[in-house]
């Protein structure tokens, strides 16, 4: 079960994220990303890599969850 | 090769990289947080700015290489890092070196990055901004081509695009510095609005 | 249940000199030299006791320590006096009355922990409170009373200065700012080595604990929520003030103490981050489950009282752009959304409300709840949906542009002065 983080505190609204994984991270009124709370689908698994490396401040980590919240 | 052909590889290869240097200042400038327009790929043209400017190293390395293995003139491999030291247009290929140290603290910073502090990173990042007007100057001090026509007209058009490049993301801070303004006087809102009432502080407790 | 004789169990009461403190309840129960599993033994009593923080997240003693000891020695056990709610004055009120037995609970966590240093924070401006803590550090020192340093220091006066990842930071760097913790089962850090954070009343709870022990502790107050906690009870009342209740006492009894000037409209509860009751729930106890159960949080010990006098919707309009102008700047949610969903709440107790207003404020609630990196959003955010349902007859009718009469009453709550946001 892969599962999106976002610092909250680096985050600077780019964006990024929500343009490479529109499926699971939409932007707030104010730019800021909201990621929906269930785990990622095994497809989805390279972009997410992606939207975390590209983060332009770092802020993504795609975490190995273990089932559950 | 002949020493010929690699003054031409030299003098081209310095251009080019000239053009994608530029090329990369303008992706750069041109990346603002949240001020974009909805249907512009924001990752785009971040991911466009790191390939071109490895492109533009590329290119860098064609021209010191051939530089440097040019027999018709004098620059040794230190004088490619160390500025000054070239026996041969010791001020203008110097200020080429320099250009050239700026871009590869990007490049070793960023080959780094996960291990610094991102405040170090984008330090070392805005510093390097600095090569290109000095690899500018290097273009035109140099000489070599830079009274033809059309390398002139190359080297406005480098200016220009920058400029403009400049200019909108002065005006984008100045938008989204406005935002920032007026979140300050809304936080700074309760202090004035607020009607302090005062009741008795207490200071007893009640058994 | 049968209370014991002696009133022991008691934060506020005792001398508030050392003699004196000493006389009443005795040393502080540290181990002697070479004493092995007393940090086990230790963990293991605050454990039995159930003891949870008094600061307003209700995390269990027990739990921290274990964390703090994973860092090792020679960490620091910071004393939270911050007291960032501005109607709370029971850490104030402990620390002038009581500051030996706050300062023997950290003694007492430092021995269990290791660590080599109690670092006090009380704010800048609080200069009653600090004197006071500085002469019982003075007299403590000077009787050789206690093995680790204790020392007073003085953060700046905020909302979030209290919160305590920005504690840590300041302390170690001089900046006030929370940090993202997506893993609370890491310890804090002040350089090196671990941090220990804890609410002052915490403090003090562990120091009785530790003289009278865990079944004592749960003598008083409910099976899952055991032991006594310091309440300030403010608003519409007669004698506001500080009381000491056992976990569980109905929210209305609380509010009694002070005498409210009527019969209440609403009660405000667990600090201005905390949520608005009903008449209907008056009855509810005051404890974290309980609080929960009806969308409210125990959090810090604070009960205001609204009189009939007040309007709830405007009195939290000021709480939210108070709430708001607080943030600590970090996240843009918070940084955003809570002044959005103030200056909407505001039109709307002005009787300005425009006809989206409502299904705009719902949804910016939505978007700000649990997207900062501390929980400052969350509070403004129950804070506001629990005025929204309390006061709901109120809603109505100032969106239809006829806010209720009490609209320019004075206000009952009290905001200390505040500096501008980061």
């Amino acid at each position: 079960m892969l599962r999106l983080l976002i610092d909250p505190v680096a985050c600077d609204a780019y964006g990024y994220c929500a343009e490479l994984l529109p499926e699971a991270v939409s932007l707030d009124e104010w730019g800021y990303p909201m990621v929906d709370g269930r785990p990622l689908p095994p497809e989805l698994a390279g972009a997410a890599r992606r939207a975390a490396r590209d983060c332009p401040r770092r802020a993504i980590t795609v975490r190995e969850r273990a089932g559950g919240h | 090769m002949s020493s010929t052909s690699l003054w031409y590889a030299t003098r081209a290869s310095g251009l080019v990289a000239l053009v994608l240097l530029t090329l990369t200042m303008v992706l750069g400038l041109t990346t603002t947080t949240r001020a974009r327009a909805r249907n512009w790929p924001g990752f785009a043209q971040q991911e466009l700015h790191r390939r071109i400017s490895m492109l533009a190293v590329v290119f860098l390395a064609i021209h010191v290489l051939t530089s440097v293995l040019d027999t018709f003139v004098s620059i040794s491999w230190a004088a490619v890092v160390i500025p000054f030291t070239s026996s041969y247009g010791r001020l203008w290929v110097g200020i080429g070196t320099i250009s050239l140290d700026l871009m590869l603290a990007v490049f070793v910073s960023s080959l780094l990055r996960s291990r610094m502090r991102p405040g170090t990173w984008r330090a070392i990042h805005w510093v390097a901004y600095l090569s290109w007007p000095v690899a500018l100057a290097h273009t035109f001090g140099m000489g070599t081509d830079a009274g033809e026509s059309w390398v002139i007209a190359l080297g406005g058009a480098c200016v220009a695009s920058v400029a403009v490049a400049l200019v909108w993301r002065v005006r984008a801070a100045g938008r989204q510095a406005s935002v920032r303004a007026a979140r300050a006087v809304v936080t700074a809102a309760p202090t004035t609005h607020l009607a302090l009432a005062a009741p008795t502080r207490g200071r007893d407790t009640r058994a | 249940m049968t209370l014991p004789a002696t009133d022991r169990y008691r934060l506020l009461g005792h001398p508030a000199d050392l003699a004196g403190h000493v006389a009443a309840l005795g040393p502080v129960p540290l181990p002697s030299a070479g004493a092995h599993r007393w940090s086990d033994d230790f963990a293991a009593l605050l454990d039995a006791s159930g003891l949870a923080g008094r600061g307003g997240a209700g995390f269990p003693a027990a739990v921290k320590l274990t964390t703090a000891r994973s860092a090792g020695p020679g960490g620091t056990i910071v004393v939270n006096a911050m007291e960032g709610e501005p109607a709370s004055d029971k850490d104030a009120l402990l620390l002038v009355r009581s500051p030996h037995l706050v300062l023997d609970g950290a003694q007492l966590l430092a021995a269990a922990s290791g660590a080599r240093c109690v670092t006090v924070c009380v704010p800048e401006g609080r200069d009653q409170v600090a004197s006071a803590v500085a002469r019982a550090v003075g007299e403590r020192a000077a009787a050789r009373y206690v093995p680790v340093a204790e020392r007073v220091v003085r953060p700046p006066d905020r909302f979030t200065a209290g919160e305590e990842s920005a504690l840590a930071r300041w302390v170690e760097s001089g900046r006030s700012l929370p940090s993202f913790r997506p893993d609370k089962s890491t310890p804090l850090r002040i350089g090196r080595h671990g941090a220990l954070v804890h609410n002052a009343e915490t403090l003090a709870h562990v120091a009785l604990i530790a003289r009278t022990g865990a079944e004592d502790f749960r003598a008083r107050g409910l099976a899952e929520d055991p032991g006594t906690c310091l309440v300030t009870v403010s608003g519409a009342v007669a004698h506001p003030g500080v009381v000491e209740v056992e976990r569980g006492t109905p929210l209305i009894d609380i509010a009694q103490r002070a005498v409210p000037t009527g019969p209440p409209q609403a009660l405000l509860v667990g600090g201005y981050g905390g949520a608005w009751v009903a008449p209907a729930q008056f009855a509810t106890p005051y404890a974290s489950l309980s609080l929960r159960a009806i969308g409210a949080t125990a959090g810090v010990g604070v009960v205001v009282v609204l009189g009939q006098d007040g309007c709830g919707l405007m009195e939290s309009a000021r709480l939210a752009r108070y709430l708001a102008g607080q943030s600590a700047g970090q996240c843009g949610p918070c940084v955003y959304g809570l002044p959005a969903i103030a200056d909407d709440l505001t039109r709307l107790a002005r009787g300005q409300a425009d006809r989206d207003l409502v299904d705009r404020l719902e949804r910016r609630l939505a978007q700000v709840d649990g997207r900062g990196a501390c929980r400052h959003p969350d509070g403004a955010v129950n804070l506001v949906r629990s005025a929204l349902r309390v006061f709901a007859a109120d809603v109505r009718a100032h969106a239809a542009g006829t806010p209720c009469r009490h609209r320019d009453a004075r206000s009952r709550l009290r905001f200390r002065s505040v500096a501008r946001a980061a």
